[in-house]
């Protein structure tokens, strides 16, 4: 299938048309998403019909934009209006939002046409796909193993084929960790580059949503149709939205590149460590100054993230009581009851363990050791990146110590938790952070390559991947899904 | 035995009041009372899934008139924070409210109580949101369902805190005078406490006269009127004096005021109070007050009640209890100076406005004045009908009831039922015979010396005239007629 950048070329040339391009990603999914289980709900109806409206406007001459008529599939987390949008939970299984996100909105008015909503851990929480309600989605390139998470539904629509680019959203690698163990790329843009209005909140202090794609010009692409202030979410940032198409073929001759240390440890895959080095000797030779750095407070990036995090989702869920929309337990006999069986039945283990952790994090008398103290730790790791990026322009890492396991094999949370090790620290300090396929084990299993920028710098992030892109051979390959 | 005056009574106030703004504190939807249930809704004060809170400028800047007002420090930042609890009246099961970053701190308001004024701290003044609205079909005990309505959801109110600093319940009531009166000024609130827009809890301990430390406080909640709040003070004073002087413990603990039954009743004690988990509002970022935002806001102050108050005692050499009634509401002491402008005698203004048009207002608020039927002008002409002596004052009473019922003008009604008052002497003269001639008695009392025979007369005369009767020329005929006292 052609990638976003593709099809713009070929709509416009006549070679292909919208309503027959979505054909095709409608008959794929129908064919290989029993396999993958990408999609919690397929929109063929109204994909087809805004594929037409995007066919005509490409007879007369007049298309929107460089996103017209390219299918994508959005993670099931975003609020779609008219289409139902679950969160994967069983307490949101029949909630249909009255009203767009604002992402969508701009998507739409773009001419992109929306596949689907895709799988996800339930309310983005966890790193596999498997904390879904409804069921867990496999890794397109074996599918024994997970796509991560929790985008993992939007990372195998892509990595399958299933669309052409996908949104997730990433709050501690939920884009990038799914992004590397599904071989595409994912951006985090900077918090606040990306309206989140209309994105079902989990730790709004660090929820971002951003683009997959298969090559880093999709990713630039849909960024560059997302990115940008929004009235309607005062945290979205007010500074101008550079062309980011633009800044893709500049070269990185002379970029400052940091090695950070502290993301090379024990215990890691020792082929996705490999990976990380050749992929740093391929940007010296490109042309780009390396130089190690040390982000010191990365050790207690993780318990500070298992604090807040948790604690801003205790209370942004809150309001899944079964009063107004989407589940409620029949039969109960007071209000009390309601709540408690409402959300007993509603919400599966591992949300309901993080709003327990979350409910104590804030509570009276525990709330200055925890909440108060995970704060404090959050300021001294983004002091650290402030402090690196004085030196160098970007920082390259594994984005995870690992890649894709199989379905079931982390059965403790903590093991869980651990996948997310370099990435959150990202979504601590707020940064742009890219994940792109950086080799492949001898397995056959994509390696995630991580690229941190400086705040509202994705033009650099994406120039340097397009970059490194250009230069490897690994965007090509694609999984032997049949 | 032990009474309430062996103990310092110590109050502290909350005042709850609801903004003036046209939409609600965090989405556009209207604020206006009594529309359909939740047709003045959206996602966002319906707490939907993804949606986020926007603020609400104008709500800020009452808020900050306020507390400028209130002689706060505004702060240059200030944070919202989320409050939480379960109840279906609020959509997100958190209030947006504020808590550790207020907007204005540290001010204070002069309580005027009788002539010797004090200041009441203001601890600080914050902004948050309404809930909603629950409807149950028939009682709660009994109903079988309940239905919520979000129109009040979101609905901005500002939250005014004074430390505690009231003496007394008497005092509780005076300072919500006065502040009630200070919002009205402002156009921030519109002070309607039996709808709600003004609301009030108190923290109220006592302790032996002479000690430092504050006892044990106790919360009063759903007191809907000022009387209310003073007797429920009272009788929470009263009740905490017994308790103490019988050697109890009074248990921190919050009550409501029962009004029909005059008692307060425990609600909850602090073992098994909320735990709201307080934190930052992660969807909002700091608000920045900056300095010029805040001088600039200050000169679009009103003069405000205690000034006002002033300016009636020394301007218009009123006592200070009518300046006090009159400069209640805005729109009442403007509507005070409308009537003297037209009509030079402040006084007899407010005796009148006092007595008489004060008696027929629903209310002194905004809302009362504006529908009031009465415009000043009119008022002001039925006063110069009194001076050039076409009616008498009483006359002009019956007069001012009618002009009231019918929103007519008083020359109109004068005319048109033949109110114009008897001042002819040779007209009144031959009434005033007849009115002798009937009344050998009081004569001869007056012949004694009794004084009030002369009065009597006198209502003889009114009564024969149907009070049409120029009472001072009644009185000149008489003592004319009248043979000397011995």
């Amino acid at each position: 299938m052609p990638t976003i950048g593709e099809l713009a070329a070929r709509y416009r040339s006549g070679e292909a048309t919208p309503t027959r391009v979505v054909e095709a990603h409608l008959r794929r999914i129908e064919a290989l998403d029993p396999k993958v289980h990408a999609f919690v709900t397929v929109t063929r109806e109204s994909a087809l019909a805004q594929a037409d409206a995007a066919d005509k406007r490409f007879r007369a001459g007049t298309p929107v934009g460089s996103l017209d008529g390219v299918p994508l599939a959005i993670k099931d987390v975003i609020c779609t209006k008219g289409v139902r949008t679950t969160c994967s939970s069983k307490i949101l299984e029949n909630f249909v939002p009255p009203y767009d996100a604002t992402v969508m909105t701009r998507l739409t008015a773009a001419g992109a046409i929306m596949l689907g909503k895709t799988n996800m851990d339930e309310f983005a929480m966890g790193s596999s796909t498997e904390n879904s309600a409804f069921f867990p989605t496999r890794n397109p390139w074996d599918l024994a193993r997970v796509p991560g998470g929790s985008s993992g539904g939007s990372a195998a629509a892509v990595a399958a084929d299933f669309a052409a680019g996908a949104l997730g959203s990433d709050t501690g690698g939920s884009i990038r960790q799914p992004a590397a163990f599904c071989g595409t790329v994912g951006l985090k843009p900077t918090y606040g580059r990306v309206s989140r209005y209309g994105l079902v909140a989990f730790a709004s202090s660090l929820d971002q949503i951003g683009p997959f794609a298969r090559d880093v010009r999709g990713v630039a692409l849909l960024l560059q149709a997302i990115a940008g202030h929004d009235p309607l979410d005062s945290t979205s940032t007010d500074v101008p939205v550079p062309n980011y198409l633009a800044a893709l073929g500049q070269g990185i001759q002379g970029l400052r590149v940091g090695i950070p240390s502290e993301y090379f440890i024990e215990g890691m895959d020792p082929e996705v460590e490999k990976a990380v080095w050749d992929a740093i000797e391929v940007l010296k030779r490109l042309g780009a100054k390396t130089e190690k750095v040390s982000l010191p407070h990365t050790d207690y990036a993780l318990a500070a993230y298992y604090l807040i995090a948790p604690a801003e989702a205790s209370s942004n869920l809150a309001r899944y009581d079964g009063v107004k929309y989407g589940y409620r337990a029949p039969g109960s006999k007071d209000l009390i009851h309601m709540y408690g069986r409402t959300r007993a039945e509603g919400f599966g283990q591992e949300v309901k363990r993080r709003i327990m952790l979350g409910t104590y994090a804030l509570s009276a008398g525990y709330y200055e050791a925890y909440y108060g103290k995970a704060q404090r730790v959050r300021t001294l790791v983004r002091r650290d990146f402030q402090q690196a990026f004085e030196r160098v322009d970007v920082l390259v890492c594994p984005t995870a110590p690992n890649v894709a396991f199989k379905l079931g094999e982390k059965e403790d949370p903590l093991q869980m938790y651990l996948c997310d090790v370099f990435t959150i620290p990202v979504n601590l300090a707020g940064l742009p952070g890219l994940s792109m396929p950086g080799g492949f084990t001898p397995g056959g299993l994509p390696i995630g390559l991580q690229l941190i920028g400086k705040p509202f710098d994705e033009a650099t992030l994406l120039s340097a991947a397009y970059a490194y892109e250009q230069a490897t051979p690994w965007g090509s390959r694609t999984p032997a899904l049949t | 035995m032990t009474t309430t005056t062996d103990y310092e009574v110590i109050i502290g106030l909350e005042v709850h009041a609801q903004l003036l703004t046209r939409s609600k504190m965090f989405c556009g939807c209207p604020t206006a009372f009594g529309g359909v249930p939740n047709s003045q809704t959206c996602p966002v004060c319906q707490g939907m899934p993804g949606v986020l809170p926007v603020i609400n400028r104008r709500a800020v800047e009452f808020a900050i008139r306020t507390g400028l007002a209130l002689h706060c420090t505004i702060n240059a930042g200030c944070r919202f924070a989320r409050k939480h609890y379960f109840y279906p009246d609020m959509p997100k099961n958190y209030q947006i409210s504020q808590y550790e970053e207020p907007l204005a701190v540290d001010g204070w308001l002069e309580v005027d109580a009788d002539g010797a004024p004090r200041r009441v701290g203001i601890q600080r003044v914050h902004m948050e949101e309404d809930v909603g609205k629950l409807v149950h079909e028939g009682t709660l005990e009994t109903a079988r369902a309940s239905l919520v309505d979000f129109n009040r959801s979101g609905v901005p109110l500002m939250e005014i805190v004074s430390k505690p600093d009231v003496r007394s319940p008497e005092e509780a009531a005076l300072y919500l005078r006065a502040m009630r009166a200070i919002l009205i000024y402002l156009g921030v609130c519109d002070g309607n406490m039996e709808e709600g827009s003004l609301r009030c809890d108190a923290n109220i301990s006592l302790r032996p006269r002479g000690a430092t430390e504050y006892g044990v406080k106790v919360e009063i909640k759903n007191m809907n009127s000022f009387k209310n709040v003073q007797r429920a003070l009272e009788f929470e004073a009263s009740r905490q004096a017994k308790a103490l002087a019988a050697g109890e413990r009074i248990v921190q603990e919050t009550r409501l005021w029962e009004a029909e039954k005059d008692y307060t009743l425990s609600m909850r004690s602090k073992e098994y109070a909320h735990d709201y988990r307080y934190f930052p509002e992660p969807d909002l970022v700091p608000l920045r007050v900056a300095e010029r935002w805040v001088d600039q806001l200050r000169t679009t102050l009103p003069e405000l009640p205690a000034e006002r108050r002033q300016r009636f005692v020394s301007q218009y050499g009123l006592p200070p209890y009518d300046a006090d009634l009159l400069t209640q509401s805005r729109a009442l002491a403007d509507y005070y100076e409308a009537v003297v402008r037209a009509h030079a005698k402040p006084k007899v203004v407010s005796n009148w406005m006092m007595s008489e048009l004060l008696r027929e207002l629903p209310g002194d608020d905004e809302q009362a004045i504006a529908k009031c039927p009465i415009p000043p002008l009119n008022l002001a002409r039925l006063l110069a009908l009194i001076d050039d002596g076409t009616i008498s004052g009483k006359i002009a009473k019956d007069v001012f009831e009618k002009m009231y019922r019918s929103g007519e003008d008083a020359p109109t009604i004068v005319k048109r039922e033949g109110l114009v008052q008897v001042a002819d002497a040779s007209a009144l003269a031959a009434v005033v015979d007849q009115v002798l001639a009937a009344n050998a008695p009081a004569i001869e009392d007056w012949k004694k010396g009794k004084k009030q025979s002369l009065g009597f007369l006198v209502g003889q005369v009114m009564k024969a005239t149907q009070g049409k009767a120029n009472p001072t020329l009644v009185n000149q005929l008489l003592l004319e007629r009248l043979p000397k006292q011995s």
